[in-house]
């Protein structure tokens, strides 16, 4: 939580100008309060020749903690800051740079009253940051700064060095020196990048942020090649926030218990999905899901489960064809089915249509009375996420217990794997897949499935089917064999 | 049954102990009298005294109906309680008594009729006694006599089980009423008994199993008795043989005999009625044909002889061919005999044809305990009290007995396969190995967990959902699931300076809860494992249905601990290797164990939290702590007075750099099993018994012994000092050992009370466990800064009232898994208790604690 600015003089342009300039005489050592902590500015040099200001911040990492107590984990609105094991007593964040914009307000403006010419006109700056968090590494970093002037030094701080293979942490060690910037243009670049860098503000986004955007950043910002990530990062948390308002804090406990990060349990959805007004599916999400609305209308459903229906889109689809007089969706994520409701608008939906559709939490783990005497059954993308050894148990509850006359089942066919030119060879699709089939693979278990429950079954490419290795998503029909199928099987 | 008397002498009146009376007589013909010369005063309800109650005038005659909405209720009340009721009302017309015999089939007891037939005068010149009733018209006692009489022959036919007609008030006068027990309450006798599962015509396997119990030629020498379940025959060889030895055996009073479905309908064909020759009854009588005349005379009385159930050994246990829910136990009604031999069905058949029948074991809660058969299950196991012995003899299984009040299972294996099952007796499905796959109604919504330690624990529905993601997403497969570790509450805060947490007040706190000694148990640096080994891939399927693994080892949360099966199994195998080389299957007589543990490094589970966020303030800290203190020194050395400042940031920087120490001591680099330790602390449960009462010297003599008999270096051993809570002396020493054992960078200790499961005064469970954590781990807690003195007083405003609650809740709930999981209760049974833990550990509770 701390940097220098530096600046080099003369006899006739004397670097202790830099004291008018800041507006903070450097023989003395000065503290203010913030809502946070307490900032410093001091010298640890003052000569002609050379003057370099020091900017403190002792962060109350305890206050931090402990200010929205009651609410959830202890009420801070960003998660890194709910534990008092956090980085913001020592690294450069925005509260650096809310810190920086106080204590240095006049300068930041342009105001000095003792030295207004010089406040106008360029002088050599040099602005040390020993630890700035930067998401997006050195790279960012140079791309953020060099465009407005600034030669960059930026290496990255490495985690631990005991711990070599570790790698590095997401702090640098910045150094900036320009000479023709002003100190006003220096700070309100540092005012605007330090948050953007970091990408985890302290406090809420608020409307009057878009106008200390434009106050800071207003007559560089929009020549700035990074413009539209600067503005993103320092005005998009308003999604981010409204996830963390909507994460489910009891899955953030049992990963608190388990020495986990939150992400590795709550991410049933994914985090960087879009706003809404955005949303542009995968044309292969939108073959799958017409190659299933085939299926179902060929099988004559009315009546249909979507088992691990996820943020809804399968039902939606539905929703449109009124052959499909009743719809379930059903998820084990909480939050993927409140997405849901929110994404088909059931709250609004006129009373007959939201009658034809349900949502509500299960999991295939378990067997479940509710599922019973549906028509049919879609398992779109689901069995991939499931731990093989536990694969028996959602095979008994589908095929077992509910007992459709239909099951529809499509999973990615690992073989098209490599025509993913952005995929890594080996890696799978989504991290959260458990494994990923070859064609052969999904046929043997769907056929000694259907054996097992006497179903018969039938598999269709989905997308393009690639000669050699197939389509991208595989799917297999299963149709409940009838009695007489049965007996003439065993006759 | 109708008894008349002659109208001279006494007559002694049978009336079943349990049953609804209702005594039938004019206005004036002595029933009131009848009822307080033969009854206890509170077993009777009389319509005048509800017409008293409703209206204040016993004679209101507008206000009947009202008076016997109350008389009905009242009875219905004191049935439904297993009380005897008398009846005092005219009840001289049929629709009266309807009501009435409606309202004792509703509660399933007898309605038993007492008819007061007295003559015209003498009932006019009573009510004419009476001031009260000195103006009743005579047409109305007229009235009520003829329909008395228009009645009397009906009453059978109506539905009253007994009918007493008592002629004249000589008769009246005289008549006694002698309590008859009912037929099913057998509470008198206490055996010892040998409860036998359905034989189904298995005569040799029935000889061999009486043999195996001690019986010669059906008869214990220790006076033992034999109760039969039912469904002796059909399907089997011999049901001829099978017959004639337990006729035999009852006749001498050897054994009891409660009817099966299959007998019920044998029966029905020797009484010539007419059914279907289906599932094994040709066999049945195609064997019998053999038999003589006289056999199949006495097979018929033998049959209908039997009575639907029996309460024996002082209500402590219930005998039942297909079970029966506590509502009716000891009661008798048409549908109780139909329940006791059907079992409750829903209406709806299988996949195989079968009827679905509804699981009432599941709900079911009486303090008997109810031994039955009908329903062959591939292993006989306890549920909520119950236990079903129909192992399939005649399919394959095995014959099997329960020795009551031992509660001891003794089987013999049929021997051979002597009817095909229409269904398989397991299920192929996960779980199906001991009853059902798991549902989702067992771990659904809001839930009320018993547990024998601690009583109903609440489970609220959003805690419930988000386990459900956690454990239907990541957790480890429920069948190696049986146990998750309860949380710990850490000792009360510490008012030692420079100390947030002290021995001293964990054991202040054994104490004052009447703990004399505890054992202080080093505190690993690593995380938590559960661990479940099994002896070889044999026992891992017989006992928990899987095929492959030989165990599992996971997190808390339920999770596998290592991504990579092979190293999974390496771990199993070297805890296998150890605990065979100590003698433990053998000593224990188990073939699997369950052991909880704190597998090392912490870096190996933790990584990804290590460096994302304790490795990263380290960094960040590192970085700019130099250029920072460079700074201040330059500006003092300028003269500017930065004194304190300074002296604070060196201070803490040094903080800084001590947080960092504190995390690197947990993290070291593992290759494979290379570097990775695991301490077992607890031997949680083995085959049949769970070792969580077992006072801990000796869970760590059996664990000392696997550490000892560990020849690869995995296993690691718990340092621990037992200490005399009322000793200053000893309680100095724990201190000591603590400090230095966290002076040297540990984490800290667990104090727990030497006799593992105690409990305080009051009877309340106590803590199992109170975490003490050392000054220096406390840093990657509360966070570098922690220990300066502005933020210890703020930080000792911590609440642990919750912690503590939701400790010994997790804790009940753990041993009630472990219980279940000893006592061989289905996969479900275990699940519901596990599942609990998890969700409780989503409750909002400071995660620092």
């Amino acid at each position: 939580m701390f940097l220098t600015i530096t600046t080099t003089g003369t006899p006739e342009r004397p670097a202790t100008d830099l004291g008018f300039l800041l507006h903070k005489h450097p023989d003395r050592a000065q503290a203010f309060s913030t809502s946070f902590g307490t900032a410093h500015v001091l010298y640890p040099e003052a000569e002609e020749q050379r003057c370099t200001a020091a900017l403190l911040l002792e962060v109350d990492a305890v206050a931090l903690v402990r200010r929205g107590k009651g609410k959830g984990r202890g009420g801070a609105p960003d998660a890194a800051l709910a534990s008092y094991v956090n980085d913001r007593p020592y690294a450069a964040s925005s509260l650096l740079a809310v810190a920086l914009g106080n204590v240095f307000s006049s300068a930041m403006r342009g105001v000095c009253k003792a030295r207004p010419e010089r406040a106008a006109e360029p002088l050599p700056l040099r602005v040390e940051v020993p630890a700035l968090p930067a998401r997006g590494g050195p790279d960012l970093v140079r791309r953020l700064f060099e465009p407005l002037g600034w030669t960059v030094t930026a290496g990255a701080v490495p985690l631990d060095t005991e711990f070599p293979e570790w790698g590095e942490s997401r702090y640098v060690r910045l150094i900036l020196e320009a000479d023709t910037l002003t100190l006003s243009d220096a700070l309100r670049h540092l005012y605007v990048l330090l948050p953007v860098l970091d990408d985890a503000k302290h406090y809420w986004v608020s409307a009057d942020e878009v106008e200390k955007l434009m106050r800071a950043g207003g007559a560089w910002l929009h020549h700035h090649p990074e413009a539209k990530l600067i503005t993103n990062r320092y005005l998009s948390r308003r999604w981010s926030l409204t996830r963390q308002a909507m994460e489910r804090l009891e899955l953030v406990r049992l990963a608190e218990s388990d020495d986990s990060e939150v992400e590795e349990i709550d991410n049933a959805v994914a985090a960087e999905t879009a706003p809404e007004t955005e949303e542009r599916p995968a044309p292969l999400a939108v073959q799958r899901r017409e190659a299933i609305l085939a299926a179902l209308r060929e099988s004559a459903a009315a009546r249909v489960l979507d088992l691990g229906c996820g943020e809804g889109h399968l039902v939606r689809e539905m929703l449109k064809e009124p052959r499909f007089t009743e719809i379930a969706g059903v998820d084990v994520s909480v939050r993927a089915l409140t997405i849901a409701a929110r994404r088909l608008r059931l709250d609004r939906m006129a009373e007959r249509q939201a009658a034809r559709v349900s949502l509500f939490q299960g999991s295939l783990a378990y067997t479940d009375n509710r599922l019973k005497g549906y028509d049919a059954a879609v398992l779109s993308e689901v069995i991939e996420h499931i731990d093989l050894p536990r694969l028996p148990a959602l095979e008994y509850a589908v095929f077992g217990a509910a007992r459709p006359r239909t099951v529809v089942v499509t999973t990615p066919n690992v073989e098209y794997n490599v025509r993913w030119e952005s995929l890594p060879a080996g890696h799978v699709r989504h991290r959260d897949h458990r494994f990923e089939w070859t064609r052969e693979e999904f046929r043997t278990w769907a056929e000694a499935a259907a054996g097992r429950h006497g179903y018969g079954v039938e598999f269709r490419p989905v997308g393009p089917d690639d000669p050699q290795v197939g389509p991208p998503t595989q799917m297999a029909v299963f149709t409940l064999k009838t009695a007489g199928e049965k007996e003439a099987k065993a006759a | 049954m109708t008894t008349t008397g002659t109208g001279v002498g006494a007559r002694a009146l049978p009336v079943t102990d349990l049953s609804l009376v209702v005594l039938i007589g004019a206005s004036g013909s002595g029933k009131s009298t009848f009822a307080r010369r033969h009854f206890k005063p509170t077993e009777v309800i009389s319509s005048d005294f509800c017409r008293g109650l409703v209206a204040d005038d016993e004679n209101d005659q507008s206000a009947s109906r009202d008076a016997f909405d109350v008389l009905h209720y009242i009875a219905g009340k004191r049935l439904a309680a297993g009380r005897r009721t008398v009846v005092d009302a005219t009840s001289v017309q049929p629709e009266a008594r309807r009501q009435l015999i409606e309202l004792a089939r509703k509660h399933d007891v007898l309605p038993i009729a007492i008819v007061l037939d007295v003559p015209e005068e003498v009932c006019a010149e009573r009510n004419a006694a009476r001031t009260d009733r000195a103006d009743m018209p005579r047409r109305v006692i007229q009235r009520h006599i003829r329909e008395l009489r228009r009645s009397l022959r009906h009453l059978e036919r109506e539905g009253f089980r007994k009918v007493h007609v008592l002629r004249g008030a000589e008769e009246v006068e005289h008549a006694t009423v002698v309590t008859e027990k009912r037929f099913n309450d057998l509470t008198h006798l206490t055996g010892p008994f040998d409860i036998i599962g359905d034989v189904h015509g298995c005569a040799s396997e029935l000889e061999a199993l009486l043999g195996k119990l001690g019986y010669a030629d059906g008869v214990h020498p220790e006076g033992r008795t034999a109760v039969f379940v039912g469904d002796l025959v059909d399907r089997g060889p011999d049901s001829p043989g099978v017959l004639r030895r337990v006729m035999a055996m009852v006749k001498s009073g050897n054994a009891l005999c409660v009817p099966g479905n299959h007998e019920n309908k044998y029966g029905r064909h020797l009484r010539g009625r007419k059914v279907q020759h289906t599932h094994g009854l040709a066999e049945t009588i195609e064997q019998m044909e053999g038999e003589s005349e006289e056999f199949r005379a006495e097979v018929r009385e033998f049959i209908d002889s039997l009575v639907s159930h029996y309460v024996l050994d002082g209500g402590r246990l219930v005998v039942c061919h297909a079970g029966l829910p506590e509502r009716y136990h000891g009661r008798t009604s048409g549908r109780i005999r139909s329940h006791a031999l059907y079992g409750d069905t829903t209406g709806e058949t299988d996949e195989f044809g079968l009827p679905v029948r509804y699981p009432w074991a599941e709900d079911y809660r009486g303090r008997a305990a109810v031994v039955y058969g009908h329903t062959p299950v591939p292993e006989a196991t306890w549920l909520n009290n119950t236990i079903c012995l129909d192992t399939g003899a005649v399919f394959g299984g095995k014959l099997t007995a329960l020795r009551w009040p031992e509660r001891e299972l003794v089987d013999v294996p049929a021997e051979r396969v002597w009817y095909e099952p229409a269904k398989p007796l397991r299920t192929e499905a996960p779980g199906g190995h001991d009853g059902r796959p798991l549902d989702l109604a067992d771990v659904h919504g809001r839930r009320v967990v018993e547990t024998r330690h601690a009583g109903r624990i609440t489970v609220r529905e959003e805690n419930a959902a988000a386990a459900l993601e956690v454990m239907s997403r990541f957790a480890t497969d429920p069948r190696l699931l049986p146990y998750l570790p309860p949380t710990m509450a850490p000792t009360a805060t510490s008012g030692v300076d420079g100390y947030l947490e002290h021995p001293k007040e964990a054991f202040a706190q054994y104490a004052a809860d009447g703990v004399a000694r505890v054992v202080c148990e080093e505190k690993h640096m690593g995380s938590r494992a559960v661990a479940l080994v099994c002896r070889d891939t044999g026992a891992a399927r017989a006992r928990f249905g899987v095929d492959g693994p030989t165990g599992s080892l996971y997190t808390r949360t339920g999770r596998p601990f290592l991504d990579d099966e092979s190293v999974t199994e390496e771990i199993l195998g070297r805890l296998r290797t150890a605990i065979g080389e100590a003698g433990l299957w053998d000593e224990l007589s188990t073939d699997w164990m369950l052991l909880d543990a704190e597998l090392m490094p912490w870096s190996l589970k933790a990584g990804g939290l290590l460096r994302s966020q304790y490795a990263a303030v380290g960094a960040a800290s590192g970085a700019v702590f130099p250029g920072a203190l460079a700074a201040l020194e330059g500006a003092a050395a300028r003269g500017v007075d930065v004194t304190e400042l300074l002296a604070r940031q060196r201070g803490r920087a040094a903080d800084a750099a001590a947080f960092t120490d504190a995390y690197r001591r947990y993290c070291w680099t593992t290759e494979g099993l290379d570097g990775v330790r695991l301490a077992p602390f607890q031997i949680l449960a083995v085959q049949g018994r769970s070792l969580a009462a077992l006072p801990h010297d000796e869970q760590l003599a059996l664990i000392d012994r696997l550490v000892e008999h560990d020849a690869g270096g995995l296993l690691q051993t718990t340092r621990r000092l037992y200490v005399d809570t009322g000793d200053p002396e000893s309680v100095r020493a724990g201190i000591d050992w603590w400090l230095e054992m966290t002076g040297r960078g540990g984490e800290g200790m667990v104090v727990k009370p030497a006799g593992a499961l105690v409990r305080d005064a009051k009877g309340r469970l106590v803590q199992p466990g109170i975490k003490c954590r050392g000054r220096e781990y406390l840093r990657i807690i509360y966070g570098p800064e922690y220990t300066r003195p502005d933020n210890l007083a703020r930080l000792r405003q911590r609440f642990l009232n919750h912690k503590r609650s939701l400790a010994i809740r997790e804790y009940a709930l753990g041993l009630e898994a472990l219980d279940r999981l000893a006592d061989g209760e289905p996969l479900w049974r275990v699940h519901e208790a596990v599942f609990g833990v998890l969700a409780l550990e989503s409750e909002p509770v400071d995660p620092r604690l």
